[in-house]
């Protein structure tokens, strides 16, 4: 068993651990033929470089990251606004709208993706922030998974709170949120590993490169580079070190995350 | 009297709910509205047009125009032919995988956790950052080739060789997609009872047996929505080949997908429309694969 175990782990490990000892070795090390994992000459250059070389670097890590907090925290409030109004609230026209979010989980994003970008267009939001937010602000998935949590949650809080004079607003707001922190705390590190990995719509929506986000950034910086692999492994795991961070702390919304979806399916 | 109050609050009570309700939706009826809704209709209209982008926008009605043409184009096909052969490959490997590694950290191994949490970690790794560590893997003199000629393998050029290229890929996406599944099965199996174990084992069954016979079989629900978000995953590709070949699909249009050919067709080739007809038969064949996936293993579950 734990010769399995100890074997896959390595597998695992060994390309991060080969892209970040790559990260530390000069060009010369790289490309001699005999591979070696630790650096015979450590070197922090690579790193040095990558921000003198490419300085729009820091402004891609900052359009990431405004792109992905604003993203999150869209997504927590809509999902959780639309989820309790479709499992709590009688209005009318609520099972049409439940199943059209239910018909939009079955359609793949590649259909949307033209009409998307020239309704960008049409709004003059290519290249702009707003055009990698507002249509992802909104998630049908996350927006089922709050409604099957909002259907299992105790009724009788909001009852008493009712009584106690509260409307919906000051219910939703001071009772239903705060007891709903676990599953959004799972959708939270969801949605924003989503948006900081997202490849497809900014490839399509960003061109001006002082637009870019990490990954298309990457991806140019490759273009540029090729070869200079000492450089493209330190870029990438500037790149990869907020998401582990986010990983290592909360790991276990990762898990509890995966298993409601899994679950549910 | 009191009927008409009854009904006048009851009324009343509807209108302010009808307004609560809308006031929650709003958000998300305006994104998936103008995101969705309305993106489908207009890929309808624009995959039965010929549209031009000069400046303006121009449509020429041309029917199915666009159908008929992509049956004809060649790339088409291939595009299809490595995606299908891209899910053929992938999808099964990484749910055995995903079901051997869960059953493995299930069986009572010390600091489960622990394990877990280090195989997850190419799933919370971005796809483009994955993709250039394998780049340099892969690469001829990367740590790939020096590995198979250090066991008396032949080696290959892995980016440059269209025999390989795609395998390439299939190998870094089964790497990094089979924990999450796993991590699924991991959950599944903890809702299975011991006892049906201890039972299985008092008749005699070795663990094998266990396996097949009672593992296998209760995990069928999980294994279809496993197999079937395998499978509109992978039908997806793009991050990977997009980023392997610089967007056009080489070498020898070994890498290139469905989603990179729409991306082609529009964005280089700015044929709107013809890339909205690709789009609608990715769409028609991921929706009839998960339904007959449905109905499959449907029929079997009771």
């Amino acid at each position: 068993m734990y010769v399995v175990l100890t074997l896959y782990a390595v597998i695992t490990l060994i390309p991060f651990l080969w892209a970040l000892s790559a990260s530390f070795k000069p060009l010369s090390e790289i490309v001699s033929s005999e591979p070696n994992f630790l650096p015979k000459h450590f070197t922090l250059d690579n790193y040095k470089q990558l921000f003198i070389q490419e300085p729009l670097f820091f402004r891609w890590l900052f359009n990431s990251v405004i792109i992905a907090i604003s993203v999150t925290i869209l997504n927590l409030l809509f999902n959780s606004m639309a989820g309790y109004a479709l499992a709590r609230l009688h209005f009318t026209g609520k099972n049409f709208w439940f199943f059209l979010i239910l018909a939009v989980l079955a359609v793949p994003a590649q259909v949307t993706l033209i009409p998307t970008f020239l309704i960008l267009k049409a709004f003059g939001w290519l290249n702009s922030y707003q055009g990698m937010i507002v249509p992802c602000m909104v998630n049908a998935t996350f927006i089922f998974m709050m409604r099957q949590f909002f259907v299992n949650f105790p009724k009788e809080l909001e009852e008493a709170a009712q009584l106690d004079g509260l409307n919906t607003l000051g219910i939703f707001r001071h009772i239903v949120l705060p007891l709903a922190k676990p599953a959004l705390a799972a959708q939270a590190v969801f949605v924003f590993m989503g948006s900081w990995n997202n490849f497809l719509l900014p490839v399509v929506i960003l061109f001006d490169p002082e637009m870019f986000t990490l990954p298309l950034g990457l991806n140019t910086f490759k273009g540029q580079y090729i070869s200079y692999w000492n450089y493209i492994m330190a870029a990438s795991m500037v790149f990869t070190l907020p998401a582990l961070a986010i990983y290592a702390f909360f790991n276990r919304y990762f898990i509890q995350g995966v298993t409601f979806t899994g679950g549910k399916g | 009297m009191l009927e008409v109050k009854k009904w006048w609050r009851h009324s009343r009570w509807n209108i302010t709910e009808d307004l609560a309700g809308y006031f929650f939706m709003a958000p998300t009826i305006l994104v998936i509205g103008a995101f969705v809704v309305l993106p489908i209709i207009y890929a309808v209209f624009l995959s039965l047009h010929k549209v031009r982008l000069l400046g303006g926008i121009e449509y020429k009605f041309i029917g199915f125009g666009n159908f008929l043409r992509l049956v004809e184009d060649e790339r088409v096909w291939i595009a299809l032919s490595n995606t299908a052969q891209y899910v053929a490959i992938v999808v099964p490997t990484q749910t055995v995988l995903a079901l051997v590694l869960a059953v493995t950290l299930n069986s009572g191994v010390r600091g489960k956790n622990w394990w877990r949490i280090l195989y997850f970690l190419p799933t919370v790794t971005s796809s483009a950052v994955l993709t250039l560590i394998f780049m340099w893997i892969y690469n001829t003199n990367g740590l790939l080739n020096d590995l198979l000629a250090f066991l008396g393998l032949p080696t290959y050029n892995w980016l440059g060789d269209p025999a390989v290229a795609l395998k390439g890929i299939m190998i870094m996406n089964i790497w990094s997609t089979a924990p999450f599944y796993m991590v699924i099965y991991l959950a599944a199996l903890q809702d299975i009872p011991q006892t049906l174990y201890e039972a299985a084992a008092l008749d005699g069954a070795n663990s094998w047996q266990q396996f097949i016979y009672i593992t296998v079989p209760l995990l069928k629900p999980v294994t279809l929505f496993v197999v079937t978000v395998g499978v509109i995953g992978t039908f997806q590709l793009f991050d990977q080949s997009y980023i392997f070949s610089n967007g056009n699909g080489g070498p020898n249009n070994a890498t290139l997908t469905v989603v990179l050919l729409i991306y082609q067709s529009v964005f280089r080739n700015l044929q709107m429309g013809y890339g909205s007809a690709i789009a609608f038969v990715l769409a028609a064949i991921i929706i009839t694969i998960t339904l007959i996936q449905r109905r499959f293993f449907g029929s079997e579950k009771t």
